[in-house]
């Protein structure tokens, strides 16, 4: 390598070098800064406030006890389990919703294509925080108070309130169900494996879906018979001016993954459109052709295919879906966001609170990314 | 590639009806379930909306009277002003309205192939400069205007177009940093672009809004307006810059061979042969990007700023005018909408187009 610009390599180091010193004379100027500001109006920076007690409630604390009392980082820890539950149900539900309306805009009936149409153009163009706030006004000023609620199925009430739902009373039996049930899916998936071996081996094939279903069904039911078939349901019911009982959804709760749910769900619904489009016809008479019957042409053809096209765009719209639950501070739904947002404020803290979010979301972004490329990877074409 | 289905659109109306909703039994119940729903619903729906709405109401009482049960659009009517150009001057709104319609031109110019030539940045240029001083004032006789004042549509516009015509450069120059053969800039610009995108927006909004003093020497400040502008300038730049990536990439190699092979230089190179290649075949995706930043720029309610979102729920909170938030967020959705599905038709169409072109020069 010669010392003179006309050397490309040379020329590389020289902006390379350039390139990192300008950043790192930015990044150093910002800490410079910050910190002689931090100094200047007395504010001890650092993560030590987190064990100082918070003083605010939390109006929703499903899974993490928590009173004013207990420190910032267990307030903190609320939020994150509060923004948790809003992802996981919201991307359980977009992916159902939104795989029924992708299939129904292929549908041969011109009716349901276009309902499906127009709600897919209608909610991907109207903001997330319109949504938000329309569903939000919808259930507060417009629902009827608890003394008027609304019963649109038995045992189901819609107030001002919240959304109250029935739920089987709490049983010991339902947890050992559910471990039965577990228990029954591994044994199952095990057995797929060792007959999909015998038939590789023999040519015969053992009778895969009764078993499976047998596996699966069977020892819950008979844990449920054991238990005397528990059937007690948790009604709610109006005592005072609200409902107890039963299960419920606050407001903002219900506008926060209701208005989560159908506006990813929109999107979903497209990325399962242009899923099932982007497979050949071909693929289809080839797999008839062979003499797989439909179901096998669907798993072993068609879907392995379609997933392929389906699952990164799929991977960034669950993404978009933990990100968006953010917005749950504009209505004020206490999600890790809006949690630190106070914090924020009652500790001047700006600085580490910001930082704290950044963390948390980055790490739920990466942490997702690595997973879907590991399954990317995994489903990818094998050349 | 399949398609979508094609409905029959030819023959009488019956045997449309034979082929499109009652080709099969599951397919006839289905239509006969939706229409009866839809009988149920829609009449109350369009009663709510049109027949027993109240269009004109001197204060809320007077439309709650006068209504039986129907929306109280007198709200949009009564706040149309403030919702359209917040706490702007009263007498001077023509000016925002002014710079509403020059923006807007802008855009449809800038939609228009046959102005995408160069110049069509020196347009922009100009075009900013006449709505920047249209919204400042301080010259030609108009009065000086602080930009706490600045709200509603106009804002929504301003912070769209100013942060996607800032955005758009830095994105084109992130994009040629990733895909770079210098390891440090490319790591800067990996770096860059999945923080960003990482986290929400949210969090730069807070960061742009609490953070940004904290970041300049004593004594420097600059306003919130240009906090927020800064941080969505850089959120859309990490956007962006992954669209012209995915255009940059599908340029055949054979585009760049032959460009070092008569001897360019990166930078002849990338101007001339790579980047209007790579432009082309990004802008219908980049349209679908600039909708997504469109509905974005809403979040600027949360740190306070007024836009069209913002302008609309403070109206809500006038004690005189509570309770008609229904009625108020769908008269935003209505304007969203406007904006949003325009431009995706637009985007659908130019794909087409640009789809069609492609062919023709192919063969």
């Amino acid at each position: 390598m010669k010392l003179s610009f006309g050397d490309p390599r040379f020329r590389a180091l020289v902006y390379q070098a350039a390139a990192i010193g300008a950043a790192l004379f930015v990044a150093w100027y910002l800490v410079s800064n910050t910190l002689a500001n931090l100094e200047a109006r007395r504010i001890a920076s650092g993560f030590a406030f987190l064990g100082r007690e918070a003083g605010f409630e939390i109006g929703e604390t499903s899974s993490i006890a928590y009173s004013a009392a207990d420190s910032y980082l267990r307030a903190l820890a609320v939020g994150l389990a509060n923004t948790f539950r809003v992802a996981l149900i919201g991307i359980v539900a977009a992916t159902v919703l939104g795989t029924v309306i992708g299939l129904t805009r292929l549908s041969r009936n011109w009716l349901v294509a276009k309902l499906a149409a127009a709600y897919v153009e209608f909610i991907r163009n109207v903001p997330l925080l319109v949504q938000l706030f329309f569903w939000y006004v919808l259930i507060t000023e417009n629902l009827p108070p608890p003394r008027a609620a609304l019963e649109p199925l038995p045992g189901v009430y819609l107030t001002n309130r919240g959304v109250y739902l029935p739920v089987p009373a709490a049983h010991p039996a339902y947890l050992w169900m559910l471990v039965t049930f577990v228990a029954g899916i591994v044994s199952a998936m095990l057995f797929a494996r060792w007959a999909a071996r015998r038939q590789a081996l023999t040519g015969r094939r053992p009778p895969m879906l009764e078993i499976a279903l047998a596996l699966v069904i069977v020892p819950p039911a008979l844990v449920f018979l054991a238990a005397g078939a528990p059937t007690a349901i948790d009604v709610p019911r109006l005592s005072g001016f609200n409902f107890t009982g039963g299960m419920t959804f606050t407001p903002e709760f219900a506008a926060l993954t209701g208005g989560l749910v159908i506006y990813t769900a929109a999107f979903i619904a497209e990325i399962v459109r242009a899923g099932i489009l982007a497979i050949h016809y071909g693929q289809f008479e080839a797999a008839h052709a062979l003499g797989l019957r439909r179901s096998l042409t669907m798993r072993l053809v068609v879907l392995p295919q379609a997933l392929r096209v389906i699952v990164p765009p799929m991977t960034s719209q669950y993404l978009n879906l933990t990100k968006n639950s953010s917005l749950a501070v504009a209505i004020g739904y206490p999600d890790l966001v809006s949690i630190a947002n106070t914090a924020m404020n009652q500790t001047g803290q700006a600085v580490e609170g910001i930082i704290i979010i950044m963390a948390v979301y980055l790490s739920i972004s990466l942490s997702i990314s690595a997973f879907m490329n590991w399954y990317n990877a995994r489903i990818a074409l094998q050349r | 590639m399949g398609t979508d289905p094609i409905f029959r659109t030819a023959g009488s109306i019956p045997d449309w009806a034979r082929a499109n909703l009652f080709s099969s039994w599951p397919n006839a119940l289905l239509t006969i379930g939706i229409v009866y729903v839809l009988w149920q619903a829609l009449p109350s729906l369009v009663n709510w909306a049109f027949i027993e709405a109240v269009w004109h109401a001197p204060d809320s009482k007077a439309c709650r009277a006068a209504s039986g049960g129907g929306a109280c659009w007198a709200f949009v009517a009564e706040k149309h002003r403030f919702i359209l150009f917040g706490t702007y001057p009263f007498d001077q709104h023509w000016r925002p309205a002014l710079a509403c319609i020059v923006l807007v031109a802008l855009w449809s110019v800038s939609a228009l192939r046959a102005f995408w030539k160069w110049w069509l940045a020196l347009v922009w240029t100009g075009g900013l400069a006449v709505i920047a001083l249209l919204m400042w004032g301080g010259a030609f006789g108009l009065p000086y205007v602080e930009n706490e004042r600045w709200g509603g549509l106009i804002l929504t516009l301003l912070l769209t177009s100013f942060g996607l015509a800032f955005a758009f450069p830095l994105a084109i120059l992130l994009a040629l940093a990733r895909r770079s053969t210098m390891p440090a800039l490319q790591g800067l610009a990996v770096g860059f672009i999945e923080l960003v995108r990482g986290v929400p927006l949210i969090s730069l909004l807070f960061m742009a809004s609490v953070m940004l003093p904290l970041f300049l020497p004593a004594g420097v400040t600059i306003d919130k307006l240009l906090r927020a502008q800064i941080a969505l300038i850089l959120f859309a730049a990490a956007y962006l810059a992954e669209v012209v990536r995915g255009g940059l990439q599908a340029i055949p190699a054979g585009q760049y061979e032959a460009a070092d092979a008569l001897g360019f230089s990166y930078w002849r190179k990338t101007l001339l042969v790579v980047l209007p290649q790579a432009l082309r075949v990004s802008i219908p995706p980049l349209v679908n990007s600039f909708i997504a930043f469109f509905k974005d720029t809403s979040l600027v309610l949360i740190i306070g700023l007024f836009d069209l979102l913002s302008t609309i729920k403070v109206s809500l909170t006038e004690p005189a005018w509570t309770g008609f938030g229904v009625e108020a967020y769908l008269f935003a959705s209505l304007i969203y909408f406007a904006f949003c599905y325009s431009m995706s038709r637009y985007s659908q169409n130019l794909e087409r187009g640009l789809a069609k072109a492609e062919e023709g020069r192919r063969r």
